[in-house]
């Protein structure tokens, strides 16, 4: 093998790598917008926004001096307060209209967050707090980082606790009946509004945790959430958008993807890399990869 | 007076990009959320070759413009084309995100191209236009819209924003139909395009981003999807209105998206249809009277 192919190799690894730890970020996120779509047939473009205001949140409560497990529980409480928050006052209202209209409040939502929080918290990046020790593990040219293990070990573990919870819980069960056929779980005496305030609340809540988590690999201000929300989306809707393992299949594939196209090719088309995967999936297999086929019904 | 007059021709520039996004969403009741994707490529098409044309010949700026305005046309058509083949077998929010993967490909293509000036972006750009061929445009545009509303284009799209498959039913051919309105659109846009580079004489790709295709949506829902006089009024309201808060001074000025974004939320509360809804601002009752008056003394 000549010396080339050696450096492609490792370098493809550590993209790889990379692209695994991004990727667990994008499927973290994705969750949320997969499982609320998946109960209320809404995209909620303001995803994003949650994890930015966790992420705000950890940040001031660090500043304060909080014990560093307070400051994740901050984070966690802090997206997921503001998740409730909206979907009580604006998309509970427009629940039943048309999706034009549910969609531009959600873009609606996700602006008024990003702007007022470029108002209250200015534009500038700001530092977390480490989650654990900063060390570096070297084999041969690859190296990977403690954070970066901490990060996709984390999601595996919320990926277990969610299956668990989706699977095992009268909670999950009710979650899975809304989400199948809303009115009949409302006429079994599930109570629909709890349900999905509920799945608000999960999906925020594992916005927040991300929202920590990333500080090492991404940049913390207040517009972070827009790029990322939307990637999350394309990721949800690439596994399968309504099923949670797609959301983890589709938001690790297209961290590894984007990775090993801003590796071996340029870095600026990165973003690109995301839009591309949505067209040509969309084209192709528009129920993602674990999806079903719906029919649209008369 | 200067002020004044740089406020009137954006106006008219916004003014055409409203009534062409309204023909999409308004009249065929689809939902682009990509419109600045068709605006970039009006622009910086109309930038490039009135540019490469000054190196080598020397033509009158009328003739300059009207052909500018011409190649933006096509290129924003060809490009309607590019989206449209593949997003129109999508519906709703899959519709929406394709067309906005759309727009963030066109603009991230322009940040990479160095022969468009990058992201330092383009500059040079001869002030052909004026306020008398931007509101040619404006009437231009309106007249045409307004006889395609009452044409049978008009109709079958009228019949598909009501109920798809009932107007599927009635034999109108779905995907041809939305094809026409999304070229006639986007062409629209990019003429739009066209006078806004020549206005400005520099364009960057950020005057194109997403944010620029909500605000373009906001101003049609604004004033009524789906008339003619509703996106007039959306976009004269949304253009003066940051102008006249610039004068309360700077805090007030970056509250201005924050704003933007609240008034969003507020007019999909409470006017999903936007101010006038479905009606012209012709037809209101306050301007029949008028018309009343004059028949009792004839």
């Amino acid at each position: 093998m000549s010396d080339a192919t050696i450096y492609l190799l490792w370098d493809g690894l550590q993209f790889l790598i990379n692209g695994l730890t991004q990727g667990s970020i994008y499927a973290l996120v994705a969750l949320g917008y997969t499982m609320v779509y998946g109960i209320i047939r809404l995209v909620n473009f303001a995803h994003g926004e949650f994890l930015m205001l966790g992420s705000m949140g950890a940040f001031y409560a660090y500043r304060f001096g909080l014990p560093l497990p307070i400051v994740l529980l901050t984070a966690i409480a802090v997206a997921a307060f503001f998740a409730l928050l909206t979907e009580k006052c604006v998309y509970r209202p427009v629940r039943n209209e048309n999706r034009i209209t549910s969609l531009m409040t959600a873009i609606g939502a996700s602006l008024f967050f990003q702007y007022s929080g470029q108002v209250l918290f200015g534009a500038s990046p700001k530092k977390l707090p480490d989650l654990i020790e900063e060390k570096y593990f070297n084999f041969y040219d690859v190296s990977i980082s403690s954070s970066q293990l901490l990060i996709i070990g984390m999601t595996l573990v919320v990926m277990l606790l969610l299956y668990l919870l989706v699977h095992f819980t009268k909670i999950g069960k009710a979650m899975r009946a809304v989400s199948f056929n809303p009115k009949a779980a409302e006429l079994s005496g599930i109570n629909t509004q709890f349900v999905i305030s509920f799945t608000f609340f999960i999906g925020a809540a594992l916005a927040g945790l991300s929202g920590v988590l990333l500080s090492n690999i991404m940049t913390v201000e207040p517009l972070m959430g827009t790029m990322l929300g939307l990637k999350a989306f394309i990721a949800a809707v690439l596994g399968g958008i309504g099923h949670i393992p797609g959301a983890f299949l589709g938001g690790l594939i297209l961290g590894i993807f984007e990775n090993l196209v801003a590796g071996f090719y340029k870095a600026s088309f990165r973003d690109i890399v995301s839009f591309v995967i949505l067209i040509v999936l969309l084209m192709i297999r528009p129920q993602g990869i674990l999806g079903k086929n719906q029919r649209e019904k008369i | 007076m200067d002020y004044f007059l740089q406020i009137f021709n954006t106006t008219g520039i916004f003014i055409i990009l409203a009534l062409s996004l309204n023909v999409i969403n308004g009249f065929c009741g689809q939902f682009s959320l990509g419109h600045a994707g068709f605006f970039a490529i009006g622009a910086y098409a109309a930038s490039f070759l009135s540019t490469e044309i000054q190196h080598t010949y020397v033509l009158s700026p009328i003739i300059l413009l009207l052909l500018s305005c011409l190649f933006s046309f096509f290129m924003a058509t060809v490009l309607g084309l590019i989206v449209a083949i593949p997003a129109l077998r999508l519906k709703g929010d899959y519709l929406a995100i394709t067309t906005l993967g759309f727009s963030e490909i066109v603009r991230i293509a322009i940040i990479n191209s160095e022969s468009l000036g990058g992201s330092r972006g383009f500059v040079g750009i001869p002030r052909l236009s004026n306020s008398f061929w931007i509101y040619a445009t404006v009437f231009l545009t309106i007249i045409v819209l307004y006889r395609l509303k009452k044409s049978k284009l008009g109709r079958a799209w009228q019949a598909i924003s009501d109920d798809e498959i009932a107007a599927e039913n009635m034999g109108i051919s779905l995907f041809k139909y939305k094809l026409i309105a999304f070229l006639i659109g986007s062409s629209i846009a990019g003429v739009a395009g066209a006078h806004f580079a020549f206005l400005q004489q520099f364009i960057h790709p950020s005057n194109f981003s997403f944010m620029w295709s909500v605000i373009i949506l906001t101003m049609a829902i604004l004033g009524g999807l789906g008339s003619i006089s509703g996106p007039i009024i959306g976009a004269i309201i949304l253009t003066i209105i940051p102008e006249i808060l610039r004068f309360f001074g700077s805090e007030i000025s970056e509250l201005r998206m924050v704003l933007y974004s609240l008034l969003l939320i507020f007019l999909m509360l409470k006017k999903p249809k936007g101010l006038l809804g479905d009606r012209e601002i012709w037809e209101l009752t306050f301007f029949k009277t008028f018309f009343q008056k004059e028949k009792k003394n004839a």
